[in-house]
């Protein structure tokens, strides 16, 4: 429908430049607030926890690649340099609320209280794996932290997310759904379907899109043309903001005001933190072959780490001798894990075939039975340590009978 | 007991859901006031409300990822997709994530809750976009059920059974028969289980096995055939996945002969799974060869419907054929 007050007899075209949308921003390169903007209340508990968990997922991170390259983990993924876009985004939230993630968000993850040995029974797929060995390293999920399983395939998270939190808001308990992807991501149907599904339902669920420059080696200018993510949220009726997304308090004070929006009106909303892979895609890539180490170099020197560690200490809630002994500490504590998990078993051969459906369909059980009965012909070939015998693998399938 | 059609069931079974439980939330295209293109959930919104019953925007993917969602959050989500012609926007959600939902999170998590309802077939002059039958494709997708009735009675019952059931369910919905098929249907709440094949009438001399609007054609072809002095066994079978192989196998034994018949293209069709299933399971009791009485491997016509459908004259013949192999 046509409105009256903006009918025109100018022919013009409107252009993204006639609608900029800015980018929030308040703390400087050196831990300082910015000149005119006011610092968002945020307190001293909560701060620390966000400072470490952003440092212990850098660690993790560092580790983990090391271990990747060891050959003791199959595949991994970093969150580096978006450690503030993550940790500050999910401060924001109610441990109530459900977070679907796409895979660079396991600082939410540990936010949420997600323990060294837990993030390497996932990596190593042992037998206490909560997804029971069946997903790639990085694919996390917690039913208890309220945190989605992950899947590989791209934004299809974000209409499901859309859905969750209109079941919440059906429910009527005052929770939401904070949702990430990335501004790849962005770029696929469901990204569409699901914003626009997500505003017409009235859907109270927080869109925090990560755009960090990349798409594997695909930059943004080969991804997209428009400016950014946040004004399609815009075109769809959502309300949308821009921050920088090293900027802690930033992503943390958009976060909060996204949340309350979501939660008070009954809306999605989306925030868009503009930051920068710092490391590779993946374990599987190699980005000296699609950018320039300077670019690198300039991103580095906005760490978000190094920028809340100096508005932590200008504060004087933190010191260099914590913050040494800190990473000491996750250094010590994520190799531990690391060390005692790998020595575990897999899991149960039975998990093969469970979970397909509640209870495993008679088809299914007696292909797992034709199975059973040719592993045992050839028990070296498949028992991942015969010496233990079939106890070590796999139980006789009667619980599914 | 009411004589209704097959099309009044769904909506039935739909209304009988949504009264007793009222965590069932319908959505879909045009469904909402309007009670969808085929009026199948007429009066669900005026009597459960908007936020229990309402329109969709176009986009059939995000309507089973809107879904995923909601039934993972704890609803029960039923979901139409306005014609099945039309479901590929949303094949990955429906692949990737429904049928594996519960599976990738080591069951911390599922959408079990889900029902994707969904017209199908030919026979309406519908074309290439309002005619396939896509049932094998879901077939083919470890996590999901399918169900497809013949009948009023059916269609009330598997619905109940697919909306409950704790795994998801493409129930696909026979539209040719929408209004044509028509039977005794109890008011009351009932469910028929999944997974479980119906023998509609016994006979000694060959199996016909088929699903949905096709059952008519079965019917049609094995009282032709009946004159002649053939017995068929009759077997409808009404879940597809998970099938009941005990059932077919149990009647090709005891007839030696079978013909499976479905509307969609013979190649990578599901008569073929049925057909190397029975024959892995029956091999020394069968007669003649096991026959497929299909669609043609093109895509759906419009012209040329009538020839392209496995219609009970194709049937009659296969039936001679086979008994005089």
């Amino acid at each position: 429908m046509v409105d009256k007050n903006l009918v025109t007899s100018v022919l013009k075209f409107t252009e993204a430049k006639d609608m900029p949308i800015s980018t929030l921003s308040l703390l400087n390169a050196d831990g300082e607030i910015l000149e005119g903007a006011q610092e968002p209340k945020i307190d001293k508990h909560t701060a620390l926890k966000i400072y470490r968990d952003m440092n212990y997922i850098r660690v993790l991170d560092e580790r983990m690649i090391g271990a990747q390259r060891q050959g003791r983990l199959s595949f991994y993924v970093t969150c580096t340099g978006e450690e503030a876009s993550v940790v500050g985004s999910v401060a924001a939230f109610s441990s109530q609320d459900m977070v679907m993630s796409q895979y660079r968000e396991h600082a939410a993850l540990r936010y949420r209280g997600f323990t060294s040995k837990q993030f390497m029974n996932q990596l190593l797929s042992n037998d206490l794996d909560l997804g029971k060995g069946r997903q790639m390293p990085i694919h996390y999920g917690s039913r208890d932290l309220n945190y989605m399983t992950i899947s590989s395939t791209l934004a299809t998270q974000i209409p499901q997310a859309a859905g969750y939190a209109y079941g919440q808001k059906l429910s009527g308990n005052d929770t939401c759904t904070i949702c990430y992807f990335g501004e790849g991501a962005a770029s696929e149907g469901d990204f569409h379907a699901g914003l626009n599904i997500a505003a017409v339902s009235k859907c109270p669920v927080v869109f925090v899109v990560r755009n960090n420059g990349y798409a594997i080696s695909t930059p943004t200018v080969e991804q997209f043309v428009g400016d950014g993510i946040a004004p399609r949220g815009v075109g769809y009726g959502i309300p949308a903001i821009r921050v920088d997304g090293n900027d802690i308090l930033a992503v943390h004070a958009a976060s909060v005001e996204a949340r309350n929006l979501a939660i008070e009106k009954s809306t999605p909303v989306i925030v868009e933190t503009m930051s920068y892979r710092l490391g590779a895609h993946s374990t599987s890539d190699d980005p000296t072959s699609y950018r320039t180490s300077e670019e690198e170099e300039m991103w580095r020197q906005k760490d978000p780490i190094e920028r809340m560690k100096k508005w932590l200490l200008g504060k004087g809630w933190w010191s260099d001798q914590q913050d040494h002994q800190m990473k000491d500490e996750y250094k010590k504590e994520i190799l531990g894990a690391l060390k005692s998990q790998e020595k575990r078993q897999p899991p149960v051969l039975d998990h093969l075939i469970s979970d397909v459906y509640q209870i495993p369909p008679a088809h299914l059980r007696e292909q797992y039975s034709e199975l059973l009965a040719h592993i045992d012909k050839y028990p070296d070939h498949y028992l991942p340590n015969p010496t233990k015998g079939h106890d070590s693998y796999h139980k006789p399938a009667a619980q599914f009978s | 007991m009411p004589k209704i059609n097959l099309l009044q069931a769904v909506n039935s079974a739909l209304d009988t859901a949504m009264d007793a439980d009222s965590r069932v939330v319908c959505l879909g295209e045009d469904i909402g006031e309007f009670g969808g293109v085929f009026r199948a959930t007429s009066k669900l919104q005026e009597k459960y409300g908007k936020q229990r019953c309402f329109n969709t925007p176009i986009t059939e993917q995000g309507i089973v990822g809107f879904s995923i969602g909601l039934a993972a959050q704890g609803s029960v989500a039923v979901a139409e997709i306005q014609f099945a012609d039309y479901i590929f926007p949303a094949f990955d959600q429906i692949v990737n994530e429904a049928a594996k939902f519960r599976y990738r999170s080591g069951d911390q998590f599922n959408c079990g809750g889900l029902t994707i309802r969904t017209p199908y077939g030919g026979g309406i002059a519908g074309g290439l976009y309002h005619s396939q039958s896509p049932e094998a494709y879901f077939c083919h997708t470890p996590g999901l059920k399918v169900v497809i009735p013949s009948t009023a009675y059916q269609a009330k019952g598997l619905l109940l059974s697919a909306i409950r059931d704790p795994d998801p369910v493409i129930f696909f919905e026979p539209k040719a028969i929408y209004r044509a098929e028509a039977g005794d249907v109890p008011d009351t709440d009932y469910e028929l289980p999944l997974g479980v094949a119906q023998v509609v009438s016994t006979g000694t001399d060959i199996t016909l096995v088929g699903w949905g609007a096709q059952m008519h054609q079965l019917h049609r072809a094995a009282k032709m055939a009946a004159k002649d002095g053939i017995s068929c066994e009759v077997i409808d079978l009404c879940t597809l996945l998970p099938w009941d192989a005990d059932t077919v196998a149990k009647s090709v034994t005891k007839t030696g002969r079978l013909i499976i018949s479905h509307e969609a293209p013979r190649t990578g069709g599901f008569a073929g799974e049925i057909a190397a299933t029975i024959q892995e399971r029956c091999f020394l009791s069968l007669e003649s060869p096991i026959t497929r009485i299909t669609g043609l491997d093109t895509p759906f016509p419009l012209v040329f419907e009538k020839e392209y459908l496995p219609d009970y004259l194709k049937v009659f013949e296969a039936i001679k054929a086979s008994v005089h192999f």
